[in-house]
């Protein structure tokens, strides 16, 4: 809604919004005083240690625990099987959203088989980690190896092993988007173009590991949980149900967390028996992942193999897209978010900046012998954003028109919303003309291709990338997690109090892992309460402070916590506001607050300062009427109402050379220009999008899970799985549009995952403009030199 | 396993420290577990990430590469006697000003590494300083605002020396 008195606000002299603000959190971890979960460690802390299988698939025969209950230190050793006597039973990572989607029931701890290499078995608890790990090397386990399933293009064929036999095959999910009229438009088309991709496995590398220390008191029969984590009321609901302790005697505080990216969302067996382990025992148990057993155990994410094809006018118009996706996914479905999440934004986001209405889109999710893969940084979008944007450079290049001509062509009218996607997802504000033309003058486009043609000459092959997107960013409660029966808010909330010394205490149900939520969510409740920041205390990540909310993931914590902030502060200025007018004898109506004091609206003379409306709120209510009662605070809550996302939409551009003989890359130079709607901080936003950049950067380039045959991890070690160092990298300029969202009143969209979700794409069509010359296009990520070398045939 | 321990004496941020400790923990488990230190961080214990560093005699080591009994007789600073001694204070606000930590996991390796660099007092261009920093994993800020807090406290500290 265009409400220009909240427009006013937002813009006035004393609004933060639109500020660049630091976080004053960074002035703590700069200092080396950042307190991470392994910081914290509560009296009589024991340490759990964990022994995974080895084996990609195996039974558990027999496992003797004797030697290593002997060891010196330990307190506890668990098996899979006695976890699963100390559970309410085994999870199943369905959602009633995805039609006909299954998965086998997955114990905390493998019972009596094994299905990926790296799954947990059994847990020695100890009074330190090296001395757990001592006696994790005394359990003897007798396994008998069963065949794994490795590739998830012969998963589904009659000869491959079936994971779980219960299932009858390997299928998870499957689901066809078809609107309009396909196979008509590509018979009768001009030109019809077709490829293959593949996208590699990759995961997360938070620096900051999984962590956790459980700390049940057996006394009050209370539980609480330090954990990095990015969803505490999720994971309180989850540990609750798993282990049978009542929910609200569980405690969930998301300490500061190095890193999450998605990672920090879903539930691990490893931490649900840490925490068990803590309920035996009655006493803290703590458990931080070690880089290798991360690479074993963390959520991995995008092993998906597309074809594609794509029709088009001989004017250079779409005319039709269809994708055909088959995505790999782990042993078991993720459990509570799914595994299918990722296929399923593959086919709603592909080619979502164009205005054509033929579209097929078919994923096919098949159980592999792996680890499970789930939500990470920019779901699916990776993978829809590289093809898509790859089949509208070919088209192109087909019809020998410019590549940011054929996209003007293309692309869906700022004029032209509400709208639906090719998909049928709805959109609504989105920017993409003025995006293009901005980009297009940001990185002088015009001066590139003179570069490129000079350069050409010498032998030096450069490449002009251009990949526009759309992003699925702060999801509302049709259709998602809520609804599909998981114990995830698709709302958020906010409280925020007047304190008796003129100070506000606002706490979230988000949460912040460094991105700066706390002060975002500081400026919206400063702008709307007329406060100064440093008036003001933002609190989040801990389930006894905050009201209910679904925390930060999917681009969230500012399009919807904000928004819940935004409303409870207006909600408390009015009741500030009430009880100024009742002091001072005035129409609330003719009052204002500025800069921390109640002052007479328009003039702005001081009336009172809000240390005497707390002062007296609280501790002299007697000069208030008796049939007055203050309570000087407010919630509200924000969800969607009227769409399942708020999609927001960009265009990166990219700059790359490619050296022709090794097959290296260089990335010169990246650009992005953004519609986030409106800018709470705008540097906070761009650091958002140059991280998120090279987060799809090490994708698209570097970050593979590689398997072989027998489903074993080869790479499992940050010596052996590349991520993008300082020294590879490019400068990233950013640069916006604001479109605010019609959702909401503060009118912001997610920022934090679109970088990651269009780099890689706009890196592969540079990369590919590069090697025009050659006649060969990469399709594979990650890019790396054997990839670039094979397809220029020179290995 | 090990029942070996010995004990050793080092200096740790100025101050004298002896303790017992066990042959195979490593130094930045001694400093974070036994002395309480806990700015440097375990990002992959196998000498990559850089979360660990620390300085030792003045150069910049993994503290996850080094037994604590090789630091024996060492004098060892970690991010906290750094901020301490305000050496790095120019640094450290510039990286809170230009945003260049999320997390903040990374930040007190990425500052002893960068102090390294500024030591050096000689002009580097970005592409010098991302070489510099390249054996220091960021996952949050894809180093862009790194390296202009390094190059903009490179820069004041050149401009004032001159």
């Amino acid at each position: 809604m265009s409400d220009s008195g909240a427009s006013s606000v937002f813009e006035g002299p004393n609004s933060h919004i639109g500020r660049s603000l630091s976080r004053a959190s960074a002035r703590r971890t700069v200092a080396g005083r950042g307190r991470y979960t392994d910081d914290i460690t509560l009296p009589r802390t024991v340490h759990a240690a964990f022994v995974r299988s080895p084996y990609a698939h195996a039974r558990i025969l027999k496992i003797d625990t004797a030697d290593a209950e002997a060891m010196p230190g330990v307190v506890l050793v668990m098996t899979g099987a006695e976890l699963a006597e100390r559970s309410t039973g085994p999870w199943i990572g369905t959602l009633s959203c995805f039609e006909g989607m299954k998965s086998a029931p997955q114990y905390a701890m493998a019972v009596d088989r094994a299905c990926w290499q790296g799954e947990p078995v059994v847990m020695v608890v100890a009074e330190r980690r090296a001395l757990a790990e001592d006696a994790c090397e005394q359990i003897v386990i007798d396994w008998e190896v069963i065949s794994p399933t490795a590739e998830a293009e012969t998963a589904l064929d009659a000869g491959t092993p079936v994971l779980h036999p219960d299932l009858g095959d390997n299928l998870a999910f499957t689901k066809t988007i078809d609107r309009g009229t396909v196979d008509d438009a590509f018979a009768s088309a001009d030109i019809v173009l077709e490829e293959s991709f593949s996208f590699g496995r990759h995961t997360a590398v938070s620096l900051e590991p999984r962590a956790l220390l459980a700390d049940y008191d057996p006394g009050t029969e209370r539980l609480t949980i330090h954990t990095s984590n990015q969803v505490p009321h999720m994971i309180q609901a989850v540990f609750a149900r798993t282990l049978g302790v009542p929910e609200h005697n569980v405690r969930v505080i998301a300490p500061d967390v190095g890193g999450s990216f998605g990672l920090k969302i879903h539930t691990f067996g490893d931490e649900v028996a840490a925490t068990a382990a803590s309920i035996e025992l009655g006493r803290p148990v703590k458990f931080i992942a070690d880089r290798l057993e991360s690479f074993v155990s963390d959520i991995h994410a995008r092993e998906h193999q597309i074809s594609a094809r794509i029709a088009v006018s001989k004017a250079g118009d779409i005319q039709a897209l269809e994708i055909d996706d088959l995505a790999g996914v782990g042993a078991y479905s993720a459990y509570p978010r799914t595994s299918v999440f990722e296929a399923n934004q593959v086919l709603n986001i592909t080619a979502g900046p164009y205005k054509f209405e033929n579209y097929r889109a078919k994923t096919t999710v098949v159980y592999l012998n792996k680890v499970p893969t789930s939500q990470y940084r920019s779901v699916g979008h990776p993978i829809g954003i590289s093809v898509g944007e790859h089949m509208v450079d070919r088209a192109a290049e087909t019809l020998g028109m410019d590549p940011v001509e054929f996209r003007r062509r293309n692309v869906m009218p700022d004029d032209a919303y509400p709208g639906v996607a090719p998909s049928g997802v709805p959109v609504n504000d989105l920017s993409h003309e003025a995006c293009l033309e901005k980009l297009i003058g940001l990185m002088d486009y015009e001066g590139l291709l003179r570069e490129q043609a000079a350069l050409r000459k010498q032998g030096v092959y450069r490449g002009i990338g251009i990949a526009g997107f759309i992003k699925g960013t702060a999801p509302g409660p049709q259709g998602y997690y809520g609804s599909g029966g998981a114990p995830i808010a698709s709302q958020d909330a906010c409280t925020v109090k007047l304190e008796p010394s003129g100070g506000v205490i606002c706490t979230v149900g988000v949460t912040d892992q460094g991105q700066g939520v706390d002060t975002v969510m500081g400026q919206i409740a400063a702008t709307a309460l007329g406060i100064p920041l440093d008036q003001i205390r933002v609190i989040e990540g801990d389930t006894d402070a905050v009201p209910y909310g679904g925390g930060t993931y999917a681009s969230r914590a500012t399009a919807i916590g904000g928004e819940a902030v935004y409303q409870a502060s207006c909600d408390l200025r009015r009741e500030i506001l009430t009880m100024a007018g009742i002091l001072l004898q005035s129409d609330a109506e003719t009052l204002d607050i500025v800069g921390g004091n109640v002052v007479t609206a328009g003039s702005g003379e001081i009336r009172v300062p809000l240390s005497e409306i707390g002062r007296i709120g609280h501790f002299q209510l007697g000069e208030l009427p008796n049939d007055y009662q203050p309570t000087l605070s407010a919630t509200r809550r924000f969800r969607l109402t009227e769409l399942p996302y708020i999609f927001t939409n960009g265009i990166h551009g990219a700059y790359v050379e490619v050296d022709t003989d090794t097959g290296f890359l260089r990335l010169l130079k990246h650009w992005v220009v953004e519609d986030c709607g409106r800018l709470i901080n705008p540097n906070l936003a761009d650091e958002q999008v140059r991280g998120g950049c090279v987060q799809g950067l090490g994708g698209a380039l570097y970050e593979h899970c590689l398997y072989d045959e027998n489903a074993q991890l080869l790479n499992g070690s940050m010596a052996d799985y590349l991520t993008p160092m300082a020294a590879e990298m490019p400068d990233i300029e950013v640069a916006h549009v604001e479109t605010p969202t019609s959702e909401s009143e503060l009118g912001a969209k997610g920022a934090g995952e679109s970088g990651t979700g269009a780099a890689p794409g706009v890196v592969m069509c540079a990369v590919n403009n590069a090697l025009r010359p050659f006649g060969a296009a990469v399709t594979a990520q990650p890019m790396t030199p054997e990839v670039v070398l094979r397809t220029l045939g020179k290995i | 396993m090990s029942d070996e321990t010995k004990t050793i004496t080092l200096t740790v941020n100025g101050e004298s420290v002896t303790k017992l400790v066990d042959a195979r923990t490593h130094l930045v488990d001694f400093l974070r577990g036994e002395l309480g230190l806990t700015g440097s961080h375990l990002g992959c214990e196998h000498g990559i990430c850089g979360a660990c560093s620390v300085r030792l005699d003045g150069d910049v080591v993994r503290g996850c590469l080094m037994l604590a009994i090789q630091a024996d007789g060492a004098s060892i600073e970690t991010v906290e006697g750094l901020t301490a001694s305000g050496e790095v204070a120019d640094l450290q606000e510039n990286f809170v000003e230009r945003d260049a930590l999320q997390c903040g996991f990374c930040t007190p390796g990425m500052l002893i590494t960068a102090a390294e660099l500024l030591r050096e007092a000689a002009p580097k261009t970005r592409e010098e300083i991302r070489e510099f920093l390249s054996g220091n994993y960021c996952r949050c800020t894809g180093y862009h605002a790194i390296v202009d807090a390094v190059e903009t406290t490179l820069t004041q500290r050149l401009e004032k020396s001159s």
